[in-house]
């Protein structure tokens, strides 16, 4: 397939600018049984993120006498591409995903308050439109929260990607496959540390330190609707409660 | 076994505070490193590193094979790792669990995005290509066994040689050109121990790091970037890595000559 044009006229291929996101919507508690869930659409993404936990840790010997243990299970459904019908369960993409998502969470879930249990997270990407596990990741959060597990702070992430010389903020699908980079940033917003990072694509110094400008300048907005979001849900159980 | 780690992990951390590693090594060196290359004589390349006690060797068999769908003009690269229960007691038989494939595409992903293998190269004819499969066997698990398979990895790589073609065939038994290598990707790995930053972690610091931060890199690029671990790095910290990593690369390109 020839390589689409990703830069026409000072703009990326949708029209956006390149530090503009995509349109982003989150909702908080979309699932009945779950104990916290959340459904997020960003640009064509379409993910659904669930909770279950703490709970008894199976297989019983995962489980720590110190913490709780975090699975996590990142998949993408089998018709969730343009491409051929893809097969389900596992692969070796969506392990590795899997691991550094569950990582993020270690981070900034107080594990030490549930020895012995296992907060189990699930993400099913119904449909992809690049930086899923970005998508995955700010949903995952929302989730958490919504099924109050103590958190230290909400994070969120976004891929930067690298188109030509230039650096744009959240790569869709074919700037992820025809651009000249891509790169995955989660962060903690309270102190801006950062808990997921991974990159492919050929970056110099000063390229990474502008990719990293741009992805601190979007974090905010990505934090502020998850907030947003759970703000939105609960609001709700309020007045149906008469308060 | 957990215990023993425990009282282990506040030793090195306590050790880190006092500006000290447990083998007296300067925070930004690498153990004593050494390559060898051409090591079995049945695969198409071959390499054995051995960094401070950690060993892996890693085979390169290059045959012939369908390209992808997506993909129909370029070759196939194909990269494992084997986490051999014979190289700690803490590795289970069994098919690759997500450290294996972990590792296994930290390795890829710096050769791949990199380009330093030509995959246009390895076109023969339509639906036609050269497979280029990488697999790295760890032996011997002392700690930093990214940076010991990715240097095993391009050291196999520069020592293969690609079998003759006729009539679209390989002649396994005749191996002529080198295969086309365009460049020496090399990776550098760090670990958080406390407040400290340290390169090529032994295992028992990476038992005691709270994060791990992998930089792959040519000559003038970072090509692939990987964090592991629950810990984490502020973007600054990050930043003056790249200069440490671009140094201590080149050390290790000169290892590969």
């Amino acid at each position: 397939m020839e390589k689409p044009k990703l830069l026409i006229d000072g703009k990326r291929c949708d029209g956006r600018a390149m530090n503009e996101l995509r349109p982003l919507k989150i909702q908080a508690g979309v699932l009945n049984k779950a104990d916290g869930s959340a459904y997020i659409e960003w640009g064509g993404n379409k993910i659904l993120a669930a909770v279950y936990g703490p709970r008894e840790c199976i297989p019983r010997h995962h489980a720590s006498p110190y913490r709780a243990v975090i699975h996590c299970r990142y998949l993408m459904a089998s018709f969730s591409t343009l491409d051929e019908h893809g097969r389900s369960g596992p692969n070796r993409r969506s392990i590795e995903v899997s691991k550094v998502i569950k990582e993020v969470f270690e981070n900034v879930v107080v594990t030490e308050k549930f020895p012995k249990t296992a907060i189990d997270i699930f993400i099913e990407v119904l449909q992809a439109d690049g930086g899923t596990r970005c998508a995955g990741i700010t949903a995952v959060a929302v989730a958490l929260a919504d099924a109050g597990i103590p958190m230290r702070d909400l994070p969120c992430a976004l891929a930067v990607g690298k188109i030509e010389n230039e650096i744009v903020v959240d790569s869709g699908k074919l700037e992820d496959n025809y651009g000249d980079g891509d790169m995955p940033i989660a962060i903690a917003p309270r102190n801006n540390e950062i808990l997921l990072l991974q990159m492919d694509g050929m970056f110099t110094k000063d390229e990474l330190r502008k990719a990293f400008e741009l992805a601190y300048a979007a974090f905010p907005k990505i934090n502020a609707l998850q907030v947003e979001a759970l703000r939105a849900h609960y609001a709700v159980k309020k007045d149906e409660v008469g308060l | 076994m957990e215990i023993l780690d425990e009282i282990k992990k506040d030793y090195i951390i306590d050790l880190m505070k006092k500006n000290k590693r447990p083998d007296d090594r300067g925070y930004l060196d690498y153990r004593p490193c050494t390559v060898e290359k051409g090591i079995f004589e049945s695969a198409e390349g071959s390499a054995r590193v051995k960094l401070g006690k950690t060993q892996v060797v890693a085979g390169v068999k290059i045959e012939m094979g369908t390209p992808f769908k997506d993909r129909p003009e370029e070759g196939v690269l194909s990269t494992t790792a084997e986490l051999l229960p014979l190289a700690s007691p803490t590795f289970e038989p069994g098919p690759p669990d997500e450290c294996a494939i972990e590792l296994a595409r930290i390795v890829d992903r710096g050769i791949r995005s990199s380009n330093t293998i030509d995959l246009e190269s390895l076109f023969i004819e339509k639906d036609k290509v050269l497979m280029v499969f990488v697999d790295v066997y760890v032996l011997d698990h002392d700690g930093n066994l990214i940076d010991a398979s990715a240097l095993a990895a391009m050291a196999a790589l520069l020592n293969a040689k690609v079998p003759k073609i006729e009539e679209g065939k390989l002649i396994k038994a005749e191996r002529i050109d080198n295969l086309k290598i365009t460049q020496k990707v090399v990776t550098c790995t760090f670990s958080k121990i406390g407040s400290q930053i340290v390169l090529d972690p032994r295992l028992d610091e990476e038992k005691a790091m709270s994060a791990r931060l992998t930089l792959a890199t040519t000559p003038e690029h970072v090509c692939a970037m990987q964090k592991g671990g629950k810990g984490a790095f502020t973007s600054d910290e990050l930043i003056n890595l790249v200069d440490v990593s671009f140094e201590k690369g080149n050390e290790l390109r000169k290892l590969l000559d």
